[in-house]
């Protein structure tokens, strides 16, 4: 009897046991599975709900601002959403696979007067001639990368500067392209029936093409093209010994990135309704660049945030005498020891100067405050 | 085991008037561990370059399974697969370290640029071979141990580990010919130790037939099938350890006189 008692202590034990373990077993699995690594998490654009629940809030932003904002910040919207696709396409070619172009006004002024051309004299529908004209700035891409291969550094800036130059001299001296005085954009309908005729309906065109094509680009670096851009920018000779082909890697990303100047240039132009040559001038690449050093060199959400705040910049500079006491006092500035061009002589040396004072302070541009000011704020308070 | 995978004929490669590769010959068997040996300078790295295409050597043929290809670009060489590590880290340092290691698998994917730009949802085919790569590429990260360094920028990691990194991500393009360009530099006894294990194991277990450059002569000497020695880009021993151990002109030339009593003690 002394050691029944124990002995059925042991037996519910070990029923006891056998049940938790069972059940442990189960958990274990369980954990198992949670702890087997999601992969796809890797590559997931919004891996968690307060993602999606931001995502889903600034779309929600972007359709109202049209309805709420007034027709100038709709047009600084239009302006900012090209600029970003600009500078999304540039830091492919920047950013990612190390190479240069100062040649960009180029492939933005091929995507302007070919998708106008397209529409005014062969009546192409809207979408199918930026898409075509996208395709030909890519092509032109693709021959500019050609030199590239063999070209590095300061040489190959000259060389597409070359390039950026040559394209607005051709431009403004064909006929075709309306010479010098450039030409109209035709009146622009979605779909071939759905007339745009303001901003407001330009806005969501253009917007809309902005996001997918971001969205498109971040993609593209998370995947084969982009990591293959990304080792050709880190090491070229031991990219080539993994099997990246260079010559096709560098070509593409000479024409994926030529692509998206060329689209954003198809929307300039509809945006503009008139376009001439000399505003495709290779200041205009520069800036461009500028963008995307501002922005943060190799980073999609660097160059969106390079896109807007400088075009928010070149706008809002080009206003600066509206500043409440600085404005007066630049005013007077810029009239007593400077040329007669006006305020354009105070806000190019302001500009100039964030640019350089961005670059300075972070290289890593906007991205890089980004990235401090979000670890700041998850050690806030400590 | 007793096939021969590579073969190098005759090769010559000079710079200026400096012979840097001077009549090399050798061949590989398959699944064995070939090293090559020599002074600093001597040409060893050259030969590497030769065979991997960076260089094209100004006479001389390399061949792979019976194929020449002598002069073919670096990235066709990797395509018949030969992969290599570098003497001085060759990594994509702004990457992290699965990152490399998957551009070791860039041959096996096929994502193209429209699949790629547009993937949305896990069964998005881009995202399937992502997905399926980056498990292929676990295996190697937990056979090198590399897990505490996943998800890191390689730049910032120790030499230890950038040479380790390295190894995986010639080890994910599935070689068939591995090139290792002392693969045991800047590391710790320890280190070398678990080296030694990993590159047998390659050998063993893997299949792959191994091209070694090292200066660690107790490494060489414990790993390797067969042994050539060069000096000044022309080879003067090979044969297997015990033999190139006890060759005068090697000793004399590569290991010195104190090596040489050292040895005999």
């Amino acid at each position: 009897m002394k050691s029944a008692g124990p002995a059925s202590v042991k037996a519910a034990m070990v029923l006891l046991f056998n049940e938790r373990s069972a059940y442990r077993g189960e958990k274990n699995q369980d954990q198992e599975m949670d702890i087997k690594r999601d992969y796809y998490e890797d590559i997931q654009l919004l891996d968690s709900k307060v993602l999606w629940f931001w995502f889903l809030m600034l779309i929600a932003a972007l359709i109202t601002f049209p309805f709420v904002a007034s027709n100038y910040y709709i047009y600084m919207a239009n302006y900012m959403a090209i600029n970003v696709l600009v500078t999304v396409g540039l830091n492919i070619l920047v950013g990612y696979t190390g190479q240069i172009s100062l040649g960009h006004a180029g492939f933005f002024a091929i995507g302007a007067f070919f998708t106008v051309l397209l529409m005014g004299k062969l009546s192409f529908p809207f979408l199918v001639a930026l898409v075509i004209s996208g395709i030909l700035a890519a092509l032109f891409g693709f021959i500019l990368g050609l030199p590239a291969l063999r070209l590095e550094g300061p040489y190959l800036a000259i060389a597409t500067l070359g390039f950026g130059m040559a394209i607005t001299q051709v431009i403004g001296r064909w006929e075709l392209f309306g010479g010098r005085m450039g030409i109209q954009a035709p009146p622009l309908k979605l779909f071939g029936f759905y007339p745009i005729t303001t901003d407001r309906g330009l806005y969501f065109i253009i917007v809309t093409i902005t996001l997918l094509l971001t969205w498109a680009a971040r993609n593209l670096m998370k995947t084969k093209i982009g990591r293959a851009f990304i080792a050709i920018r880190d090491s070229d000779i031991a990219a080539q010994t993994m099997g990246v082909n260079l010559t096709y890697y560098k070509t593409l990303a000479f024409a994926i990135s030529a692509f998206y100047a060329g689209i954003a240039g198809g929307l300039m132009a509809f945006m503009l309704g008139f376009i001439n040559p000399s505003s495709f001038n290779f200041i205009l690449s520069i800036y461009f660049l500028a963008f995307v050093i501002v922005g943060g060199v190799g980073t999609i959400f660097g160059s969106i945030m390079g896109g807007m705040v400088m075009t928010w910049l070149i706008l809002m500079l080009d206003k600066v005498q509206d500043l409440t006491y600085i404005g007066d006092i630049l005013m007077t500035i810029s009239e007593r020891w400077m040329s007669v061009t006006g305020i354009h002589n105070v806000s190019s040396i302001i500009l100039g100067l964030i640019i350089v004072l961005i670059v300075v302070f972070e290289p890593l541009g906007l991205y890089g405050f980004w990235i401090r000011t979000k670890i700041y704020w998850k050690a806030w308070p400590f | 085991m007793n096939e021969d995978l590579f073969r190098v004929e005759n090769l010559f490669i000079s710079f200026g008037g400096l012979r840097a590769v001077d009549n090399v010959n050798f061949t590989v068997k398959k699944e064995t561990i070939f090293s090559i040996i020599g002074p600093n300078g001597a040409g060893k790295t050259t030969i590497f370059n030769c065979i991997n295409g960076l260089y094209n050597p100004d006479s001389g043929r390399v061949l792979f399974k019976g194929e020449d290809i002598t002069g073919i670009k670096p990235h066709k060489v990797a395509m018949k697969g030969i992969a290599r590590t570098f003497q001085n880290i060759e990594l994509f340092s702004r990457m992290t370290t699965m990152e490399n290691l998957m551009l070791g698998r860039h041959l096996h994917m096929k994502t193209g640029i429209l699949s790629g730009a547009t993937f949305f949802r896990r069964k998005s085919r881009a995202a399937l071979e992502e997905i399926k790569h980056r498990e292929r590429v676990e295996h190697i990260i937990d056979l090198l141990d590399l897990q505490y360094a996943r998800n890191q920028f390689v730049g910032s990691l120790p030499y230890g580990t950038q040479k380790l990194i390295e190894l995986g991500r010639a080890l994910a393009l599935e070689p068939e010919l591995l090139l290792l360009d002392e693969p045991s530099a800047g590391m710790n006894t320890e280190e070398k130790q678990d080296l030694i294990f990993w590159i047998k194991d390659i050998q063993d277990e893997l299949g792959v037939t191994i091209l070694l450059i090292e200066h660690d002569m107790r490494m060489v000497m414990d790993i390797s099938d067969r042994i050539l020695a060069i000096n000044f880009g022309k080879p003067i021993g090979e044969g297997a350890p015990e033999e190139i151990q006890n060759n005068p002109e090697v000793l004399q030339a590569y290991l010195g006189e104190d090596e040489l009593t050292n040895a005999a003690s």
